[in-house]
Order: structure tokens, then sequence, then C-alpha cells
């Protein structure tokens, strides 16, 4: 399998005023193309940092990072920013939608502003993932009007409209309750079954990581352990 | 584009209340800016067309020195019959002119055979002094205008004197050489002072005037010129300035000199005056716009961090960020403009209805008939709307430059 992900000697180091906080240290892992990888550890184990790094929101200190070939932290920040818009979808802690958007138009939002997809086109990806994710009865909605779980659906429909390479969510369980939140993680990996799209996300709890391919436990900046979960 | 002012516009609708007071806030502004400018302009117009209209004339010719030495009147500082003939083609030669008045002006006594009194007088040809100066004839309070061998006198003579229409006076006057010569004349009617240097002159025919000052051929003191249009008063004096300094006397000097009424009335200062408050009230406008979309906008960035932050996460470039807050701006100061512009015609035209009048000088209820500025309330919603883009263009940028991980981190 080829990696999408390579990670060598990575750290990340915070300046907090005047003392340095190392968030990251010498993280060496590599992702595989397709697979569906959780990132677990309890809070300031560096979990934020490492997925903002795969993301291209930010630059590490040291180390090799490639995104899919690319030497993202050698970029300009316009030209992460169009990286990000092509290459990586984003799912957030607390779902993160535009409020003054229809569930519709969040979905869309991406193809029409980062991407400038087609009008025919746009209508036929929106509705298509409002579909697989159960929100299409809901498209004329504002987010206020979800719930949790169902603002989440839509996140995870708008992080896959431009057919990223990558799906990355940081904690998007952390404000559902349990159950709610084994629905997300179910329907990403759906997802993930049917587009292959790489999903990497975090989380602190243990119990929703049942249906992940791997487990990489972060401690103080340091990858403790890296388990493959083999399904039955 | 059409997307960015799609969510600009829901931004603006999801703060209903903030963006209403906003809107109104500007509306305020050029509602004041309005109907200021639409009422004192009106004003000025008033005042400056009592005081062409009344005596000044728009403009006039002297010769060099005429002007000030104005309160002697000088019978040496005229224009000579071969001079006005030129003066008369170049006029003549001028559209814009309308009509000119020839003047000899002189002081003189004026004696009832009892008592005797101080008086300046006009020798005038009251068909050409009535299209100079069409409010002469309103001016006349009893009698009517004058005809050869008739006097019209100002209002405060006659009441010191007790003067009435029809009775006889005798008018004597200095001769260019020095004598003394008197004249018999009719009262044909008492005129109402005017405000300005020459607004309590006295009127005789100007055949009456070469005749008491024992004149060979007529030599007048000045030509009072109307235009058809007073807006092209600037450009008819630069000509007719640069056609009468051709004539030159022998030392190669202009003998003669032209003056607007702005030069010759000491009410231009006033006019200027409602103009510079006018200035000042714009740009008080001005800064209304500034300062209430900068707080608006300043607001609206800070409210919006994580969603700028989301935004820019998922590849939204700087520039569509910068550009839908422009939007924002731009509406707020676009239909604040409007708005105020809708309402401030509205209220022009109430005081058209209202029939405001006002008194000016001597004059009761002159009414203030203000126009609508449409021109001006164009040039009012492009400044507003340019000045709320300017406004908002640095929240604008600061929020296309967050840092998408500090924004989402922030709560
Ligand atoms: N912008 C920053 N400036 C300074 N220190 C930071 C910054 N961001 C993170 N840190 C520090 O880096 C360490 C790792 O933070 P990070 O947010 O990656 O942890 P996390 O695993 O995501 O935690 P949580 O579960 O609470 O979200 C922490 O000690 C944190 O305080
Ligand atoms: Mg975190």
């Amino acid at each position: 399998m080829n990696k999408i992900i390579e990670m060598k000697n990575i750290s990340k180091i915070y300046r907090a005023g005047e003392v340095d906080v190392p968030a990251l240290k010498d993280i060496t892992v590599d992702i595989n193309k397709g697979t569906f990888v959780s990132f677990i550890g309890p809070s300031g184990s560096g979990k934020t940092t490492l997925l903002n790094l795969i993301g291209a929101l930010d630059t590490p200190t040291s180390g090799i990072l490639k995104v899919d070939g690319a030497e993202t932290g050698r970029l300009s920040t316009k030209k992460r920013a169009i990286f990000r818009g092509e290459n990586i979808g984003f799912i957030f802690q607390d779902f993160n939608l535009i409020s003054v958007l229809t569930v519709y138009e969040n979905v869309e939002y991406p193809l029409l502003m980062v991407k400038e997809t087609p009008r025919e086109k746009r209508v036929k990806i929106v509705n298509a993932l409002l579909e697989k994710t159960g929100m299409l009865d809901q498209k004329a909605k504002y987010p206020s009007q979800l719930s949790g779980g169902q603002k989440q659906r839509v996140a995870v429909a708008r992080a896959l409209t431009t057919s990223p390479r990558i799906v990355l969510a940081d904690e998007p369980t952390a404000n559902l309750d349990h159950d709610t939140a084994f629905m997300v993680i179910s329907l990403m990996k759906k997802m993930r079954d049917e587009s292959g799209v790489t999903f990497i996300f975090s989380t602190h709890d243990p119990k929703i990581v049942g249906v992940v391919d791997i487990i990489h436990t972060l401690e103080d900046g340091i990858i403790m352990k890296s388990e493959e979960v083999t399904h039955g | 584009m059409g997307n960015l002012i799609k969510i600009a516009f829901r931004n603006l609708y999801r703060q209903k209340r903030r963006t209403l007071l906003t809107i109104a806030i500007i509306s305020v502004g050029v509602i004041a800016v309005l109907l200021f400018s639409a009422l004192s302009g009106a004003f000025k117009n008033m005042m400056v067309g009592q005081i062409t209209d009344s005596m000044l004339g728009h403009m006039q010719i002297h010769r060099k020195g005429y002007v000030s030495s104005l309160d002697n009147l000088p019978l040496d500082k005229t224009i000579d019959a071969k001079q006005m003939k030129k003066m008369g083609e170049i006029l003549d030669r001028i559209p814009r002119v309308e009509a000119y008045s020839k003047r000899i002006l002189m002081g003189g006594m004026l004696s009832n055979y009892m008592e005797t009194t101080n008086i300046k007088v006009a020798g005038i040809n009251p068909k050409d002094e009535s299209i100079v100066t069409p409010l002469l004839t309103s001016r006349i309070k009893k009698g009517e205008m004058l005809k050869k061998g008739e006097i019209l006198l100002p209002e405060l003579v006659t009441k010191g004197m007790n003067l009435k229409v029809g009775q006889s006076i005798v008018l004597i006057v200095n001769n260019v050489d020095g004598s003394v010569n008197g004249q018999n004349l009719k009262i044909a009617g008492i005129v109402e002072s005017v405000v300005g240097p020459t607004g309590k002159y006295g009127y005789i025919h100007i055949d009456d005037a070469v005749t008491v000052l024992r004149m060979d051929e007529p030599e007048f003191s000045e030509i009072a010129i109307r235009l058809n249009k007073i807006s092209s008063l600037d450009k008819v004096t630069r000509q007719i300035s640069l056609e009468i300094v051709e004539m030159k006397n022998k030392e190669g000097e202009p003998i003669f000199e032209v003056h607007s009424w702005q030069e010759l009335s000491p009410f231009y200062n006033i006019a200027k005056m409602i103009d510079l408050m006018s200035l000042f009230i714009n740009i008080l406008l001005v800064a209304i716009v500034l300062i209430s979309i900068l707080n608006v906008m300043i607001m609206a960035v800070y409210e919006r961090i994580k969603e700028i932050g989301t935004l820019t996460a998922i590849g939204t470039l700087p520039g569509k960020i910068r550009t839908m807050f422009l939007m924002e701006g731009l509406f707020l100061g676009f239909f604040g403009s409007v708005a105020g512009s809708i309402i401030g015609v509205i209220l022009i035209i109430a005081t058209k209805f209202a029939h405001i009048t006002i008194a000016f000088g001597r004059n009761e209820n002159i009414l203030i008939d203000p126009a609508i500025p449409f021109d001006q309330m164009a040039l009012i919603t492009l400044v507003s709307t340019i000045v709320a883009v300017l406004a908002s263009l640095q929240p604008a940028i600061k929020a296309s430059h967050m840092d998408p991980i500090e924004a989402l981190r922030y709560s």
C-alpha cells in the first residue's frame, strides 16, 4: 500500500511568551492511503497539533512532513490554503457550520467558493452527499434548527464535497452523547468504505474507536503505541 | 461573487437590529445634509436674487478707480459717449448678457422749499433698468415708475421730510466743473430701501441727469449688467474683463474694470459662509458614516472569529473573506444613504408645501423654495458608499489575515 502521509522526526514547539512548549516530540509515523486512523490520547497530548500539521494549517518546527507527496511545510500561507481546499476535508469538534447558510448551502460552500464548480455538477454532488449522510430531507434548514448529531452529519457531507484525499476530524464526537458519537463514527467509516478517502480523527474516548483500522496513542507529544485493529 | 453577496446579506439580516440602527444613523446624517443644503441653498439663492435684482445687477463696469471712491460718486471718472459705444458693441456680442443699464450716479441735495437733505441719485433709463434689476418695480411702494421730469425717492427720505407722491421737489447737484445746478422734479413714487451699499438711492431719468449735470454729451458712471443665467457669472466676468482691458489710455493702462456682484456686495461673505457650513456638515456626515461602519464591522469580525477560522481552514482564500466583509460595509453605507435620500426628498417636498417664508432686510415674507438636489443625492450616496467600504477595509483585512488555528481555538 502506498503512503499518503509520511512523518519523519516531526517536532512542534509553540512559543508561549518567554517559554517554549514542546507539543510534539520526534514523531515518526506513516499513514496509508484509504485507511481509517484514530489518534487517541489525553488532553494536551498533542492530537490537535498533529492534525493541524497534517491538514496544512500549521507547519512543523523540524522534521519532514509529506502529505500526498507534498512538503506542505515549505508552502506559503496562500499556497497552503489552496492545498487545503483541494486535498483536505475538515470536520470540527463544534461542527462549525456557517450559521447563515442552510444545510444545502453549507455542503455546497466548498464547491462554490473554493473549487468554483459549475452549478449542475454542484447540485448533483451535494444532493448525493446529503442522501448518503441522511440529511437530504433537512436540506432547507439552518444549522440552529438541527441537533448536534445532525450538524455533524452535515459537516461530514461538507468535508467530502470536494472529493478530498484526506478527511481530518479533530474530536468530532466530543460534543455528542455516546450513541450519537458512535453513529457519526460509523457514518465516517461508511463514507470511507464507499469513497476510499483516508479518514483521520482524534478522540480521547477509547470506547468509540472500535471501527478503526489503526489506533495511535499519543502522550505528552510522543506516540506511545500504534496498533492495528483486526475486524472480525 | 453572488455567493459572497448572499452571505453578506444574510449576515446583515442575522443582526437585524444592529443593521437597522446603523442604516438609521447614516440615514439621519444624509437627511440632515440634504435638508440643510436644500434650505440653505434656497436661502442663498433668495438672498443673491434680492441683492442682484433689486439694485446691483449681476455685474458692473466702471472706470478704473470709481468703485474705490464710490462714496464720493466722482463725476470725472466716467465712461464717455465714444467709449460707451464701443462697450455697447462688446456687450451686444455676448449672448449670455441679457441686458445692461447705463447709469449716471450723483450726490446732491433735495429741497422741498422748506427743508433740505442729502441724497444720492441714479440717472437711469427706466426701460433698461427694469430689465437689469427686475425687483425695482416691486420696490415702488407708492406711485409708479418714473418718467422724464420725475423722481423716485427712497422711503427714508420721504418719511423724514413728509413728502408725498405728486409733490414737487428741487434736486441740487454739483457739476463736473464745480458749479451748482438745480432742477424741479415731480415725485413719481416712493421706493423701498434695500440692504447693501447702493440700496438707498433715488432714481431720475437719465436725460434729466444729463441736463442737471450740464453734460455736453452723456458720460456714464457705471453699466449694470444682467445675465441670462447667474451660473455663468464667472465665465462672463472673465470674458468681459478680457475684452475691456483692450481699451487703454495713453500710458497703455486699461481704463475700465468689471466687478461681479460678489465683489460689490458685502453679502457675498454670507453666501460664502453658507457654503462653508454646508461643507462642514458634509464632513460631519463622512465622519458619521466612517465611525458607525467601522464600529459595526469591527464587531462583526470579532463575533465571527470562529467562522472566519472555519472558512479559512477549508480553503477560502483571503481575498474572498475580505470581499465578504467589504460587501457588508458597502450595503450598510449604500442602503443607509439611499434611505436617507428618499426621506430627505420627502421632507424637502414637505417644506415646499409648508411655504416657509422669512424676512430679509426690509423685505418680509420672502418664500424659501428649496429645490430637490438630485445630483447632490447621487453624490452623497456615492460618497457614503465609498466611505463605508473604506471604513470596512481595516476590519476586512484583519479578518482575511487571521490565522485559522488561532481563530478555531477561539471560543
Ligand atoms: N497555540 C498554542 N500556543 C501555545 N501552546 C499551545 C498552543 N496550542 C497548543 N499548545 C500546547 O501544546 C500542547 C498540545 O496541545 P494540543 O491542543 O495539540 O493537545 P490535544 O491533545 O489536542 O488536547 P485536547 O484533548 O485538550 O484538545 C498542550 O500543552 C497545549 O497547551
Ligand atoms: Mg485538541
